[in-house]
């Protein structure tokens, strides 16, 4: 097992779950959201599941962060304070 | 849906004509490769799905909607588990359990398992390709 | 009001750091997802189904019947956004 790539995928992982959770503009969060999907199907490439990785690659950055975007399109797009 | 999130941009409107074929077709071959390689029918569907919906954020919705009509996508959506369950019906038909593949049947028994494991490979990409497209127009159009 | 929320996220994620380090080394052969039925998987995946991919052989016919019912799951999840949204 490799350690330096984990442990960078891991610490921008967690930085950008801090970054979509206090972030007010809620497009914004979904941006974030879409690149912590994309490297989540990083790691689980890298851990030897290219099945799950599709499939988070696929639906988590992209079908989803349509989906978001589409009900942010209805709705408000700031969070309520 | 708000006119703005469609894209009148002539650079936008050209790549994703030209790039849509090409994301189908690696969903199918994904779909199709799903025995001997990464991939199967869900991830198949999505990625085919994608293509739709790229399609009508740079096109817009009348246009994605021309390409996959409301007529071809209502028995697509129900046909995923119409075709497992028949050929999980066709699996007690040949005198085995429901959905056990590999009953010998003109082939040899694991030929006709791996045929019909592709077939319902085919199916789920069919039901979940039409079911995205299905949803995100349902939530796209007003 | 923030402090408590803050020190309740901060609890669980040192609950799950620790619980972390109980799990199996990466690739452990002794490992519980290693011993029980992956074995019999790996060497009689191709004669039985006939699909060099043991992944999709064991989410298309050993656990086909989980498949099935993800099917009907997005086929009823569709179905009730049609019926909430409507068909466009």
């Amino acid at each position: 097992m490799i350690w330096g790539p984990d442990l960078f995928i891991l610490a921008i992982l967690v930085v950008l779950a801090i970054a979509a959770v206090i972030s007010r503009d809620l497009l914004v969060a979904t941006v974030i959201f879409s690149g912590y999907s994309l490297l989540m199907a990083l790691a689980y490439v890298q851990l030897n599941s290219p099945d799950v990785g599709f499939t988070e690659a696929a639906v988590g950055a992209g079908v989803t962060t349509v989906l978001f975007i589409l009900a942010i399109s209805r709705t408000a797009r700031m969070e309520e304070a | 849906m708000p006119e703005s999130l469609f894209g009148e941009d002539v650079i936008v409107r050209t790549i994703a004509r030209i790039v849509a074929p090409f994301i189908q077709l690696f969903g199918l071959y994904v779909l199709m490769h799903g025995h001997i390689s990464p991939g199967g029918g869900f991830q198949a569907g999505v990625i085919i799905a994608s293509s739709f919906i790229l399609l009508a954020l740079a096109l817009g919705l009348p246009e994605s909607k021309e390409r996959f009509k409301k007529t071809i996508r209502l028995p697509m959506e129900s046909s995923g588990p119409l075709i497992y369950a028949s050929i999980g019906v066709t699996c007690i038909l040949a005198g085995g359990y429901y959905l056990q593949y590999g009953m010998a049947f003109l082939f040899p028994p694991h030929v006709v398992s791996a045929i019909l494991i592709s077939a319902v490979e085919i199916g789920i990409g069919i039901t979940v390709m039409a079911m995205i497209v299905t949803i995100f127009y349902s939530m796209a159009g007003d | 009001m923030k402090v408590i929320p803050s020190m309740l996220i901060l609890l669980v994620g040192v609950m799950l750091a620790v619980a972390v380090t109980g799990m199996p080394e990466f690739g452990d052969p002794n490992a519980p997802a290693n011993t029980h039925v992956v074995p019999y998987y790996k060497e009689h995946c191709l004669e039985e189904t006939g699909v060099t991919e043991i992944v999709t052989a064991i989410v298309v016919s050993y656990r086909g019947y989980d498949t099935f019912g993800e099917v009907t799951v997005i086929f009823t999840a569709g179905t009730g956004v049609i019926a909430l949204l409507g068909r466009k």
